[in-house]
């Protein structure tokens, strides 16, 4: 009797997971086709002239008119979409006009250093956030609790662009704690080889450790800043979703277990706290990733951000537009992966292996 | 020297309507082995004097009085005093099944917690301990089961698996918070079978407690009947049944639904349960007494014996009330 209940059990499972999975990717596919239709758009009402960008203004009405078919611009706006959706889908987001190569390159010269800066940012934001938000929830409505939420609103509303100078000031320019601006002395630009691009991790990789110790100290200060503002976001929420599971009665049959109270707080109730805060941590890592324009311009941090201020400066509408859909794509895949990890988390959902 | 004695036991919370005055000086006793039933509607205090034994007050509740368990005094005791106690001397068991296992933990990870904390055994040792105590309480292929999720066994089995859990450390005391409340009726039967079950093979003194006198009846050798926070009567069980000496229990005896009095309506004890913000004078039951007169309502005689082993609070003799 057993037996047939739990197969029968893992059969729905399963089909439940297929279907899930189903459902994720319509939703994934329909985002991205809404997501280039609105790029696709975008580039077509700016009152940027595509056609002036490529040959400039001093050119021939005979050398215009070449190039405005050239471009696909006499077709109808469906047919030029259609172009548009093949080329993309081959990876061709066509050629800055800035740079003069495509786009792609130029994306993967520049993605690599808001990877690092973000994900260096990520990790402090997490392991602040998380520790603070539990300690808030805890001591909930004392002063601990007091501070973190005063901390956490520092974060929240201070514009990062002004804590980024006072920041800069403070360590870089008094304090010599860090380095400034960029991301890596020029004396050790050329002595290490680029694989990942991951300057921390290439360096480590092939065991430079003055590099390492050269980059760690211009990443930190940025990354802090980051850290801080994804931090305020983390601690609030973890606090409130702890505040909701140690209300809830598998708390108090934890404690009538005799089970020591840190157990009961960072393995009980964050254990069920995790899964929806794997959603949040998420949702930060696409924000910072997204390209902190404000910290990498204060920063003079050659990323993402910096590459579609310079190219929107310039109205080099195929780079913002190329970038524009890097970053819809990043968070497409950000929320997925957080989807995945939550139907993962979730023994309830998750197919019993 | 009773096993668990609780003198003058008051609790009380400050909440924004005011001090509510859940538990009102309740005093009992219980040796080892022995069961006791406490008996009382929604309100009466009944879960909060099982919480002031475990220390687990909500942080706006103050016990006041002495609970004394093998002699010593628990009541308001520091973690480093109450911890060992709990699992390992006295357990619980709540009512709902449903929400006081971890949802997120595997049923073997929450049973082998408690043996691994408290007996320092391994892991493993600690994980074949408790299938044998899933064995006990009757879980089906619990080898096979154990390294499940709560949420792949039913309300019935869950609870089973809570009784499992709290037994492990083999406790002198088990409080069991209306185990079956939130079952179906005929699992509720199950329940309470293996619950007399294990309490004749362990040993172990318990206190059943919940609302309903049918329960009490197939399981407790003593009954403590509460209103208002405040004890009424105490005796064991048969004579209670047979002559209940307080108005409120037999009111409680009369609401008791029968097989054998078909059609007839039931005699509801009219008024509703006190508010308990108000000062605890007089006797709480008195606004819904037939027999109450003004005196009731300004003191309540203290519990006296009336017959052996059986005490009542009542300022009207039994003759009054016959």
């Amino acid at each position: 009797m057993a037996a047939s209940f739990s197969r029968g059990g893992r059969e729905s499972a399963l089909l439940r997971v297929l279907w899930t999975a189903v459902k994720i990717l319509a939703t994934v596919a329909l985002t991205f086709l809404g997501l280039l239709v609105v790029t696709f758009l975008i580039g077509r009402v700016v009152p940027v002239d595509p056609v002036l960008a490529v040959i400039g203004d001093r050119a021939p009405q005979s050398v215009y008119d070449r190039v405005y078919v050239e471009l696909g611009l006499d077709r109808p706006l469906y047919e030029q979409f259609w172009i548009y959706l093949q080329k993309v889908l081959a990876g061709d987001f066509g050629e800055s006009f800035l740079t003069k190569r495509a786009i792609v390159d130029d994306i993967a010269r520049v993605f690599p250093a808001t990877l690092e800066l973000a994900t260096v940012g990520i990790l402090i934001g997490t392991c602040f956030g998380i520790p603070l938000g539990v300690w808030a929830a805890v001591r909930q409505g004392r002063l601990a609790d007091q501070f973190v939420r005063v901390f956490g609103l520092i974060g929240y509303s201070a514009p990062i662009f002004w804590l980024g100078l006072l920041a800069l000031l403070a360590f870089y320019a008094r304090l010599h704690w860090v380095a400034g601006p960029g991301r890596i002395d020029i004396a050790f630009e050329y002595s290490i080889t680029p694989k990942t691009g991951l300057l921390l991790l290439d360096s480590a990789m092939q065991g430079k450790w003055d590099v390492f110790a050269n980059v760690f100290s211009h990443i930190i200060l940025p990354a802090a800043l980051l850290g801080y503002y994804s931090m305020a976001y983390i601690s609030r929420m973890t606090r409130s979703f702890m505040l909701n599971e140690l209300a809830q009665e598998y708390v108090t049959t934890a404690r009538v277990k005799g089970v020591p109270e840190w157990r009961i707080i960072w393995i009980h109730a964050l254990r069920n706290a995790a899964v929806p805060l794997v959603t949040v941590v998420a949702l930060s890592y696409a924000n910072l990733l997204e390209g902190s324009v404000l910290t990498e311009t204060v920063f003079a941090w050659p990323g993402l951000g910096q590459y579609l201020t310079n190219s929107l400066q310039n109205s080099d509408m195929n780079a913002v537009l190329g970038g524009t859909l890097v970053i819809g794509a990043i968070f497409v895949g950000l929320n997925l992966l957080s989807d995945l990890l939550y139907n993962l988390l979730d023994p309830r959902v998750r197919r019993q292996a | 020297m009773a096993l668990l004695e609780i003198t003058d036991l008051s609790v009380a919370f400050d909440t924004q309507e005011g001090v509510v005055n859940a538990v009102n000086g309740v005093t009992l006793a219980l040796d080892r082995g022995r069961t006791l039933g406490i008996v009382g509607e929604s309100g009466s205090g009944k879960s909060q004097i099982a919480f002031s034994v475990m220390g687990l007050l909500a942080k706006n509740g103050r016990a006041t009085g002495s609970v004394r368990f093998d002699g010593r005094e628990i009541l308001n005791a520091r973690p480093a005093v109450i911890n060992p106690i709990r699992a390992q001397k006295i357990a619980m068991v709540f009512q709902d099944p449903m929400t006081s296992l971890n949802p997120y933990m595997r049923i073997s990870d929450q049973m082998a917690e408690v043996l691994v904390h408290h007996k320092g055994i391994g892991k493993s040792e600690a994980v074949a301990e408790a299938v044998r105590m899933l064995d006990a309480v009757k879980i089906p292929d619990a080898a096979g089961r154990i390294r499940l999720y709560p949420h792949e066994f039913s309300g019935g089995m869950r609870q089973r698996v809570m009784i499992a859990m709290s037994l492990l450390c083999r406790p002198d005391l088990l409080i069991a918070d209306e185990p079956t409340t939130a079952l179906d009726v005929t699992v509720q039967a199950q329940i309470m079978t293996l619950l007399g079950e294990l309490q004749r093979d362990f040993g172990m003194a318990t206190v059943l407690i919940t609302h309903d006198l049918g329960v009490i009846a197939g399981f407790c050798e003593e009954v403590l009947v509460l209103y208002g926070g405040q004890v009424m009567e105490t005796s064991p069980t048969d004579p209670l049944f047979e002559s209940p000496a307080h108005p409120y229990t037999r009111g409680l005896l009369a609401a008791i639904p029968r097989v054998d009095q078909e059609g007839e309506e039931l005699d509801a004890i009219p008024g509703s349960p006190p508010n308990m913000t108000r000062a605890p004078k007089g006797c709480p039951f008195a606004p819904r007494c037939a027999f109450a007169g003004e005196d009731c309502l300004d003191h309540l005689a203290p519990l006296s014996e009336f017959s052996p082993g059986r005490f009542r609070a009542c300022n009207r003799s039994l003759e009054e009330i016959a």
